[in-house]
């Protein structure tokens, strides 16, 4: 019987994953890559530094954010482009990236993440040297 | 248990949302009219417009824009927000996305009849531009005593 109800609430804590990650809005990101690191900006407005979350597991790396919005007692909605307050976005990391030393920065709405190349996947200038 | 059966309803009416949005995008030549200020679905930036007894609340979700650079104007009711989001773009790397909206912005939104165009208050916090127009006293509703 308690395997059962175990086996529900199992069930219902994945279906409201799912509703909660189908509500999430998906940032609009820039990525780009120099020879040093990776470069991740995400416009995640409304976002506060307390309700930002950034993960980063294995080879995967989270995004998550809250919006808070002050808004008065009793409104009405007349027009939203903007259906949720929650911001989600994930990627997968390879192996070359140093996750131990990302850092992360959030100024106006825009995160931006900086992971670098570990040191020996850093480009190397090789001299030539005259005879 | 009752949980879920409740979380299996709002997940139907999440799928009527979804319906009604696909149907929206699919009838986008529909007989109908629409809006004639009405834009697309995903102009930049996204726009929300509450509404309360005594204000009308705009909230334009913009980040990382320097508030200074915005223009912002209200002509009766119509209120209009242009700016402009330079972003840097670093030379000499490899792009693998591009997303982010560039460039010169306008948008121009529709408020009720009766907001008063004086009494205007705007504020940017967080990459949201809040921005709270009062509305006339005569629009709010009053209390008729009956003699």
């Amino acid at each position: 019987m308690s395997e059962t109800k175990g086996v529900t609430q199992k069930a219902a804590k994945a279906v409201r994953e799912a509703q909660e990650k189908e509500r999430a809005i998906r940032p609009a990101v820039d990525i780009f890559e120099d020879a040093a690191g990776i470069t991740l900006q995400a416009d995640m407005p409304g976002v506060a530094r307390e309700r930002l979350d950034v993960q980063i597991d294995g080879d995967s790396l989270s995004i998550e954010g809250t919006a808070e919005i002050p808004m008065p007692e009793g409104m009405n909605a007349l027009y939203a482009d903007v259906r949720s307050t929650r911001y989600q976005r994930s990627f997968s990391l390879s192996s070359e990236l140093d996750t131990d030393n990302v850092e992360a920065n959030l100024k106006d709405g825009v995160l931006t993440l900086r992971i670098p190349k570990r040191a020996e996947h850093q480009p190397r200038k090789i001299e030539v040297r005259a005879q | 248990m009752f949980g879920y059966l409740g979380n299996l309803d709002s997940s139907l009416f999440d799928d009527f949302r979804r319906v009604q949005r696909e149907m929206d995008e699919l009838l986008a030549g529909a007989p109908w009219p629409s809006g004639i200020r009405a834009v697309a679905r995903g102009t930049y930036p996204p726009v929300n417009i509450g509404s309360t007894a005594d204000r009308v609340d705009i909230y334009v979700f913009a980040a990382g824009i320097d508030p200074k650079t915005l223009d912002i104007a209200i002509q009766q009711n119509l209120l209009t927000v242009a700016g402009e989001r330079k972003l840097a773009t670093a030379e000499g790397v490899n792009y693998y996305r591009k997303e982010r909206f560039d460039g010169a912005f306008r948008r121009v939104v529709t408020l009720p009849d009766d907001v008063d165009p004086d009494k205007v208050d705007a504020r940017y916090r967080d990459g949201v531009l809040h921005i709270s127009v009062r509305r006339r006293e005569s629009a709010k509703p009053r209390q008729i005593e009956v003699k």
